[in-house]
């Protein structure tokens, strides 16, 4: 794996799916028209603002709620590079691995600035702020999910069972 | 060391023994799409090269979020899952013909037995815990895979052990009990882990407050929620030609919890969460001591739809109208539901109060349609989630309660005890 850069957004605690991506928007899961309307109840000039890249630094709980996997799609098309939060909703951990949205377990979140240039090294384990040089060390994704990301997620292994049928 | 009822259904799954922490893959008894999230499963599914459906007999579709169709994007996206259920000549397809919530109508068809291990592609898969079995929601890859292989994989839950004690008093529930525990534990107190509720209050609490129960075990964080099979449970069931054949696991005496939470309900009260998380419960007493008016009140969903639900809420709304400034929307879970509340006479008391009576739809519960709220606007609903911009406007404000305490406040205009 390689190593992501770009600007800090922060949000706060529980950070809900319906944040991430309000039902309304629902009646599509065309990724681009989600990623559209990414983050608007949490901050409705977001889906204007992010930039290719861009990690999000949130509170405790991020992506409770729903098991819309809308949610972590619309964040990845939007161009959010990474999420970073002390703790996830357990549906929404999941359902970002098996799209392919990064996402870091750190605590100390909070003493990340918004605006700060970040580089997560997903080798390493590490978080480095590069606005001020201090560094993380993010919490170790657990070995199964690490086999599961190596062997190319997911729907990997289902298309393994398909073809040795 | 003993096992939990989790950890002994997984183990039956898995055949072997299996404990907490443990990662299994485990064939699924049922999983469950809707018209919202299947679509993404469908296009995995493609995309894997199957062309079959691993279990067909264990795969239900439910057009329930945005179905009549709400508009053309939502009708183009119920139309992939039409087309996928006929191509795979699924039994388990439910249209608008035969339709409900899915939490609500699955477990009314027999479609889901004690001791399966369900999945769905929808957060409040959790409901199904109440007759005995693991279920939890998980996103739609998750359910791709599941429709390719027939299993998917796990980590066996850590389980906080729940136990509810005492006599409750009239108009308390299933919904005030889970309010009650999230107000202690908070929204993400269970993270993780499945919830078991046990205890003398539980013993005595019919199935529709079993369901309510189970259905907010996601909003306190948990992976599930579970209810051991017993005479009610056994009761519900009788009446169903059930697709699977029960089996009843029990909690050993001496399984392992990582917690155990005893909560004297009693004296308890009506629970009310206030905006904007479900955690935010405040007593009846203090709500109606708020003077909060309300512009809307919705009863249904998968929470609160049930015919329990309306049959409360007709009984309190009999004769008497709602008030000038409100709006009573209630929304039945299922067709069937909706068919007993209108042979018993309960939707011509709500109607004659001044209540619309809907088709069954998640609609108003998540801000879909068929009852978004204005700017500003203030709710009361029986349903699961008081986010911001849940049920509408990013400025509206919705307070959760059970059925009575919303049919009260409809006729007060305010919140109100029934």
């Amino acid at each position: 794996m390689s190593k992501l850069e770009g600007a800090v957004w922060k949000f706060g605690d529980n950070i809900d799916t319906d944040l991430i991506i309000a039902a309304r928007y629902l009646n599509t899961s065309d990724p681009y028209k989600l990623a559209e309307h990414v983050m608007e109840d949490a901050d409705p000039e977001f889906a204007g603002k992010v930039k290719k890249g861009d990690i999000i630094v949130a509170g405790k709980n991020f992506g409770s709620g729903s098991s819309r996997e809308h949610a972590p799609i619309a964040l990845k098309y939007a161009g959010v590079s990474a999420v970073i939060a002390p703790t996830f909703a357990r549906i929404f951990y999941r359902n970002s691995f098996n799209m392919g949205l990064p996402i870091f377990e750190l605590e100390e979140g909070d003493e990340i600035e918004e605006g700060s240039k970040l580089s997560i090294d997903m080798d390493s384990g590490s978080i480095e702020n590069l606005s001020n040089g201090k560094s993380y060390k993010f919490k170790p994704i657990p070995e199964f999910m690490q086999n599961l990301i190596t062997a190319g997620g997911l729907m990997s292994y289902a298309k393994e069972r398909v073809e040795n049928e | 060391m003993g096992l939990t009822i989790t950890e002994k259904i997984f183990s039956e799954h898995a055949g072997k023994e299996v404990k907490a922490g443990d990662i299994v893959e485990v064939p699924i008894d049922m999983v469950i799409g809707n018209d919202i999230t299947t679509p993404i499963s469908i296009r995995a599914f493609r995309e894997s090269g199957a062309k079959k459906l691993a279990n067909p007999d264990g795969f239900s579709i439910v057009l329930d979020h945005f179905i009549p169709a709400k508009d053309i994007a939502s009708a183009n996206q119920a139309k992939i899952s039409r087309e996928f259920a006929w191509e795979q000549d699924m039994k388990n397809f439910f249209d608008e013909k035969d339709m409900g919530i899915e939490h609500a109508l699955l477990p009314e068809k027999g479609l889901i037995s004690p001791g399966d291990v369900v999945i769905g592609a929808d957060s409040h898969t959790c409901t199904h815990g109440a007759l005995g079995a693991f279920a939890t929601g998980m996103g739609s890859t998750d359910l791709a895979y599941a429709m390719v292989t027939g299993g998917n994989w796990f980590k066996v839950p850590e389980t906080i052990k729940v136990i509810f004690s005492g006599k409750l008093q009239e108009h308390v529930t299933g919904k005030d009990l889970i309010l009650e525990l999230i107000r202690q534990i908070g929204v993400d107190g269970a993270l993780y882990q499945a919830l078991e509720f046990t205890g003398d209050t539980i013993a005595t609490l019919d199935m529709d407050s079993r369901f309510s129960l189970c259905n907010m075990a996601i909003e306190a964080g948990a992976k599930s929620g579970i209810i051991a099979v017993d005479d009610i449970t056994r009761e519900f069931l009788n009446s169903k030609n059930l697709a699977r054949k029960p089996k009843e696991f029990y909690s050993d005496p001496d399984a392992k919890y990582v917690q155990t939470i005893e909560i004297d309900v009693e004296n308890l009260e009506p629970v009310i969460a206030y905006p904007h998380l479900p955690s935010n419960g405040h007593s009846l007493s203090k709500a109606v001591e708020d003077q909060i008016r309300v512009d809307q009140v919705f009863i249904g969903s998968c929470t609160n739809g049930r015919l329990s639900d309306i049959e409360v809420a007709s009984k309190i709304v009999k004769g008497k109208k709602v008030a000038r400034h409100t709006r009573l929307i209630v929304t039945p879970a299922t067709q069937k539901i909706l068919e007993e509340a209108t042979e018993k006479g309960f939707v011509k008391d709500l109607i004659d109060a001044g209540a619309v009576v809907s088709n069954p739809t998640c609609g108003a519960c998540l801000g879909g349609y068929m009852g978004i709220l204005a700017d500003d606007e203030v709710a009361i609903s029986t349903t699961n989630r008081n986010f911001v911009g849940r049920m509408g406007a990013r400025s509206s404000k919705i307070y959760l309660s059970n059925s009575a305490v919303a049919a009260a406040s409809a006729i007060a205009g305010k919140i109100a005890r029934p």
